[in-house]
């Protein structure tokens, strides 16, 4: 465990801000107390610093999880968020989709969301800009990435893709064991 | 009368009595090991003769067994090697304990490797080689060895040479180069055969080096000195060695929290200010959906009054779907389902 380096919080903060813009500031700068972002086996987690001291006396092998895991780093050092920072995306989220209920089950499946199963979605937002996914009833499901603007979902035929599925709370269940 | 016969035998008996017989007669055969001219009798001693003398008996025991043993030397096929009787001895038959563990093979050099993979077979070369010009056998190689190239007295210039250039200087240089290269290579082995580290990956002497290894020339010779650099003065515009080892440094775990959260508010501002102020597509985006509402809005100015809010098509149209969203009243799905009529309402904007 330890915090991220200069650069991992850069590429880190990219990706973030594509979903909830400034919005960061309000993640590390908390009133109810210090959280802060740790990275662990190449994941990045979300803790408290309270949590964060005493997950520092589990030695690193047996270290699973502590807070919120964020995402993880690939490889090739690019970022990619999980499932499990929904929860921090979602309030915080500058563009959103909402699907019909028709079309949340296939969402929740792993598939992309199409122009028939659009309910609504935010005013002015631009191609390839991260979205979160809420259902009608304003439950967040999941995020992904805007395929088209929302001039353009205007005119498009109904089978054309409208937003990339990234992650989804299907996941939960389908990727059980690997979420942490 | 004593005829020759008589003498002849009586000669022949003090002779025989004089040498020993070569007939010796054992209870049990004693092993023999020719190879290793070994006879191990594995009869009992006869104690009698061995309290009365023994010292005289024990002689007496080993005369007889190496007598036996060279007995059966003498059963060997024999060959004569410049007027000496000579014998080849079978294989051993006896196992010898070593005196020290059986030598370990030696690592394969890394040339040995190359040539076992390519097949390269090693070919004897003599030592001594013919220098035609001293007309004498020399050493191949190493102290007043033939055709040593660097004993030229005379060189004649190349065409394609600085004719300044001391050709005598650049063989002796060549000859170095050659020296250091091998023993760099040989320490190698060395330390790829014990599994230490291997030396010379900091820079090994190259024909012409290119720029990385000028650079890296340049930063270890910069490093070289008894404060590891620290004082070596730098040139006005020099740039960073490329590739050379950097270490690896973190934060603690449990810092400072106040100055991790400053340095990733300051991430963020930074990343901000990159960002262009102006978003065209977004004020582009922005100046269509307001030509788009402008014929609802001066309708709804004129008094056209809507007695039903799912009424009238075309106002929907024009408001766009998006607008809908971010009021967030919940009609969106219906908002999408019109799609025809906001084209409609669309084409008015534009006609404008």
């Amino acid at each position: 465990m330890r915090p991220l380096t200069e650069d991992e919080t850069r590429t880190f903060f990219e990706k973030l801000s594509k979903y909830i813009g400034e919005n960061i500031r309000l993640l590390i700068d908390r009133p109810d107390g210090t959280y802060c972002f740790r990275l662990h086996k190449d994941r990045v987690y979300y803790v408290s610093e309270h949590i964060m001291k005493r997950a520092a006396n589990v030695s690193r092998e047996n270290l699973i999880s502590m807070g919120t895991c964020f995402g993880k780093f690939t490889k090739t050092g690019k970022f990619r968020l999980h499932i499990t920072a929904l929860d921090f995306l979602a309030p915080y989220a500058k563009y959103k989709i909402w699907v019909k209920p028709g079309a949340e089950q296939t969402f929740l499946y792993g598939n992309h969301i199409l122009k028939s199963g659009l309910g609504r979605i935010t005013e002015s937002t631009n191609q390839y800009q991260g979205v979160v996914v809420y259902s009608m009833g304003d439950i967040p499901l999941g995020f992904g990435v805007a395929a088209k603007s929302t001039q353009e979902c205007r005119r498009t035929d109904p089978m054309s893709i409208v937003c990339f599925h990234q992650a989804d709370i299907g996941e939960y269940i389908r990727g059980e064991d690997t979420l942490t | 009368m004593a005829t020759v016969e008589d003498v002849l035998e009586s000669v022949n008996r003090s002779q025989a009595s004089k040498y020993k017989t070569i007939e010796v007669q054992k209870d049990v055969e004693p092993q023999l090991d020719l190879g290793n001219l070994l006879t191990v009798d594995q009869n009992p001693l006869e104690l009698k003769k061995f309290r009365a003398d023994k010292e005289a008996y024990l002689k007496s025991q080993a005369r007889d067994n190496t007598q036996l043993l060279f007995n059966a030397i003498w059963k060997l096929p024999t060959e004569r090697v410049e007027e000496a009787i000579c014998v080849k001895l079978p294989e051993t038959t006896t196992v010898l304990p070593r005196e020290k563990p059986i030598p370990k093979v030696k690592p394969p050099t890394r040339w040995e490797q190359y040539a076992q993979l390519k097949g390269i077979q090693k070919r004897k070369k003599g030592r001594m080689v013919w220098d035609e010009e001293i007309k004498e056998w020399r050493p191949r190689w190493g102290y007043k060895r033939a055709n040593d190239e660097t004993k030229d007295w005379v060189i004649e210039v190349p065409g394609n040479a600085d004719p300044n250039e001391d050709q005598f200087e650049k063989r002796m240089k060549a000859k170095k180069e050659r020296v250091a290269k091998n023993e760099l290579q040989r320490l190698r082995n060395i330390a790829r055969a014990t599994r230490s580290k291997v030396p010379g990956v900091g820079l090994t002497p190259t024909e012409k080096p290119s720029k990385e290894e000028v650079g890296l020339a340049l930063h270890l010779a910069k490093k070289s000195t008894a404060s590891l650099g620290k004082f070596t003065e730098k040139l006005p515009k020099e740039k960073e060695a490329k590739h050379v080892g950097k270490k690896r440094k973190f934060e603690p775990a449990i810092g400072d929290f106040k100055k991790e959260k400053e340095q990733q508010l300051n991430i963020i501002d930074v990343m901000e200010n990159k960002k262009p102020k102006l978003d065209i597509t977004k004020a582009v985006n922005r100046v269509i959906s307001q030509q788009e509402q402008e014929p609802s809005d001066e309708r709804r100015k004129r008094g056209v009054k809507v007695k039903n809010r799912r009424g009238p098509p075309r106002k929907k149209g024009s408001g766009g779907f998006g607008k809908k969203g971010k009021a967030g009243k919940g009609k969106g799905a219906k908002g999408m389902g019109g799609k025809g009529k906001g084209k409609m309402g669309k084409g008015k904007g534009k006609s404008r």
